[in-house]
């Protein structure tokens, strides 16, 4: 598959979000206001990206010559543990407003499963390096994408007269639902059609 | 054989992050002054939010900042402002505890109810009727929505239907304070005795009317009693804990409505 076909496969079609339902913890705990789901969106891009690569070379370069694959879920963890470890530290660095902002939720992207989701189908999609760099921006683009979104349709949400039982949360699962019912517009014969298989 | 293999890859994959962790963590250091560090070290680390803030770090980032004042945390205490006054190099007044005390002890059997309320048992519902089912629209409502929010279950009923708050167990989170939708609920100081239980700032006629137990603002508290620490404003009594309170117990004597209470 060419790169740009990875980028729309992991972007639209296969969005870990809306059409795979991972990392739903932050898309939901973190699209409040736009600001910080973007920020949040750009911590998870970073870390897919970089947990892909990383979690390749781990792959290739540490359990496949000892004959260890099996150990991949345990050895992709620890990886991502101390990428996200890294980030938090650059991010309370760089800029202490969007580390106040994205809170609990920035150690919890190590459990965010959309981060070993990549790792995983990036092995199991038998990607090269760079496909498995591309595949893993793509799926942070795409996890940004959907991010941001709900962080839209939230802050509108906020100004509607929404009923009482439905206030929060609630409405924001339904809305949640709507998007991905969307997305699965985006077949994979879009590839095909495409000619970018 | 293979087993070992396993161990050593994870272990020396784990040290070598851990390496390189500990190694980021050097280049990355947020400087911190040290007084910050020592205020957050000084901390109960119980992180319970009862100061207002997201957790202790946050209320010492706060202190340090000069936005937060120093005694607001309960688990430390006085012993804690102290200290941070100490720390900080500034003279920290360490204020007694507050709790919080129902300003209202009109029961089913001293007031009178306008209608007949069957919606559901929530105090803030209840207001949303016309003010609710009571005569007296600044009383208690008697639904306990504060029960509910009290996390130390420290608000009862007592044998009148009355609730009362127990001051030992109060930790003055001020969460049924901001629940009560009439604002009965309000914060004394720990070592308070006599207090003005009522809420209504109505004149005396119309208290009379619909409540056996409230004040009607006749100034006899103030005003028959010598060096007294009451103070009527709008039709309501009031004890300034601030004054002396040796002639408190005359005035809850010569009280004709019998609502300034010894607790």
């Amino acid at each position: 598959m060419s790169y740009i076909g990875i980028l729309i496969t992991y972007i639209f079609i296969q969005n870990f979000i809306l059409v795979q339902f991972m990392g739903l913890c932050p898309f939901i705990g973190v699209s409040k206001n736009s600001e910080s789901a973007i920020g949040m969106g750009i911590a998870v891009t970073f870390v897919t990206g970089i947990a892909s690569v990383v979690c390749y070379a781990v792959h290739t370069f540490l359990l496949v010559p000892f004959a260890l694959e099996y150990l991949r879920t345990i050895a992709f963890i620890l990886v991502i543990a101390a990428l996200v470890q890294l980030v938090e530290m650059v991010i309370k660095k760089m800029s202490p407003a969007l580390y106040q902002a994205l809170g609990i939720y920035l150690p919890l992207i190590t459990t965010n499963c959309a981060v070993l989701g990549i790792a995983i189908i990036n092995i199991d999609e038998g990607y090269n390096l760079l496909e498995s760099f591309t595949a893993g921006i793509a799926a942070g683009l795409g996890f940004t994408l959907a991010i941001i979104l709900m962080s839209n349709i939230r802050e509108k949400l906020e100004m509607t007269p929404v009923r009482k039982v439905f206030r929060g949360v609630p409405i924001a699962f339904i809305s949640a639902s709507l998007m991905a019912l969307a997305f699965m517009g985006f077949d994979s014969s879009l590839i095909t059609n495409l000619h970018l298989g | 054989m293979a087993i070992f293999l396993a161990f050593i890859v994870i272990a020396v994959l784990g040290l070598v992050l851990g390496v390189g962790l500990q190694f980021a963590e050097g280049k990355l250091k947020v400087e911190k002054d040290e007084k910050l560090e020592e205020l957050e070290a000084a901390m109960p680390g119980a992180n319970c939010g009862g100061c207002g803030f997201a957790g202790c770090s946050a209320y010492a980032e706060a202190v340090y900042k000069g936005e937060a004042e120093p005694g607001l945390c309960s688990p430390g205490g006085a012993e804690l402002a102290r200290r941070m006054g100490e720390i900080l190099g500034i003279k920290v007044e360490v204020k007694e505890r507050e709790v919080a005390f129902v300003f209202c002890q009109g029961g089913k059997d001293d007031t009178i109810t306008e209608f007949e309320y069957k919606g559901m048992s929530d105090c803030n519902a209840a207001a949303l009727l016309h003010g609710g089912p009571n005569g007296c629209k600044e009383g208690c409502l008697h639904l306990g929505s504060c029960m509910e929010v009290c996390p130390v279950g420290a608000i009862s009923r007592n044998e009148s239907g009355n609730l009362v708050v127990d001051k030992e167990r109060c930790i003055g989170c001020k969460k049924c304070t901001k629940v009560c939708p009439n604002g009965v609920i309000k914060m004394v100081p720990y070592s308070a005795e006599y207090i003005v239980a009522c809420n209504n700032h109505e004149s005396g006629a119309k208290v009379r009317t619909y409540c056996q137990k409230g004040c009607i603002g006749c100034k006899m508290c103030e005003l028959k009693v010598e060096n007294s620490p009451f103070k009527v404003d709008n039709f309501l009594s009031s004890n300034n804990y601030a004054l002396d309170q040796s002639s408190a117990a005359k005035a809850a004597e010569i009280c004709p409505k019998k609502c300034i209470v010894k607790r």
